[in-house]
């Protein structure tokens, strides 16, 4: 608990650093007088691209605000837990979703806008797969929402492949030496969803029930699917 | 590597779990956008993805991520000028105008570019 309290506190202080260093959006609101009001330089570049944009007919305003809400509010790790659950609890399903991922996350209505197709790797006893974007920051959007942080931070994307027991023991993940751990690295055209291992005494749990204890790291595979208490 | 440097490095894998994924409004624009673009067909995923993993692969991206939005924005600059659409000299001119209408609008108030003033005499540079 401590440590992730000291964990959490580095990483304010290492966002109000970066955000402090450039000349700021926080500071501009902080002030309490009213004179006026001051745009950092990305967000005035921004305001600017949409305003080219909005003028040449390519963009429409409104439907940019409504991709940010659905990103923000909408889509989530919570669609990627209902597809492990259903995996978990319906061997048909399972089946469908090793063979054609795309096919089965699609049929629960999680549909990837770019165009992307989905491969579900299963973790088993002796192997455990971790999911990266070497490249960029490539992810399965549609069942789990935007990527974390630390997902698409140099260290993760450059570790995760050379030294991924490592990586995932600074997560707090130890694997036995026997347990292979496999690297998948996403592209723009594919991208992985790991189906965790069903924990435990949950023979007779329901789908709704099961699908709390699939957590975003669990699916990303720096986790494991939370224990039953 | 020593202690020290290890703590701070699992700090920057393991922390920030529940960040929010846009640390300002900008970045969540940027990003909202560049899907959209893409849905009106202006590119392909794999392009952008090309176009973003260049900005990413620069030498001096910061370990902990937070530039990452900063690194979006510069490769959707970019795939924009690549194809015509904006060019560097017009979205300097036109982030100006914003910059300056901001300046001018009390807070609280909604920032418009028809507020901008123009540059001031000796500044120069072009108008939105």
């Amino acid at each position: 608990m401590a440590d992730a309290a000291v964990a959490a506190g580095f990483w304010v202080q290492a966002i109000a650093l970066a955000v402090g260093g450039s000349r700021s959006y926080f500071e501009a609101m902080s002030h309490d007088h009213d004179h006026d009001n001051e745009l950092d330089p990305f967000a005035a570049r921004v305001r600017a691209l949409e305003t080219i944009l909005t003028q040449k007919g390519l963009i429409d305003p409104a439907a940019v605000d409504v991709i940010v809400d659905t990103y923000e509010t909408k889509i989530g790790p919570r669609n990627g837990a209902k597809v492990v659950a259903k995996a978990w609890v319906d061997p048909d399903f399972a089946t469908w979703l090793k063979r054609d991922a795309t096919a089965a996350i699609g049929s629960l209505g999680y549909t990837g806008r770019q165009g992307e197709h989905m491969q579900a790797v299963f973790n088993t006893a002796d192997t455990h797969n971790l999911i990266v974007c070497t490249l960029c920051s490539c992810y399965p959007w549609s069942v789990l929402g935007l990527p974390p942080v630390w997902y698409k931070a140099p260290p993760y994307r450059s570790r995760a492949v050379i030294d991924p027991r490592g990586v995932l023991e600074e997560f707090g993940l130890t694997l036995p030496a026997t347990t292979r751990i496999r690297v998948w690295d996403s592209t723009a055209e594919l991208r992985y969803l790991v189906v965790p291992m069903r924990p435990k005494g949950t023979e007779d749990w329901s789908e709704e029930r099961l699908a709390e204890l699939v957590t975003r790291d669990a699916m990303i595979g720096t986790g494991l699917a939370r224990e039953t208490a | 590597m020593n202690r020290r440097e290890a703590n701070s490095r699992a700090a920057m894998l393991s922390a920030g779990v529940d960040a929010p994924v846009f640390a300002e409004p900008w970045q969540a624009e940027a990003f909202a956008m560049t899907v959209a673009l893409h849905d009106k067909g202006l590119f392909s995923w794999s392009e952008w993805a090309e176009a973003l993993s260049a900005e990413v692969k620069k030498p001096g991206a910061a370990s902990d991520g937070h530039d990452y939005y900063e690194h979006w924005l510069a490769a959707l600059e970019k795939v924009l000028s690549a194809k015509g659409v904006a060019g560097k000299g017009d979205v300097d001119a036109l982030a100006a105008a914003w910059e300056r209408a901001a300046h001018v609008t009390p807070h609280g108030k909604p920032i418009l570019l028809e507020n901008d003033p123009g540059p001031t005499e000796g500044r120069g540079g072009p108008t939105g």
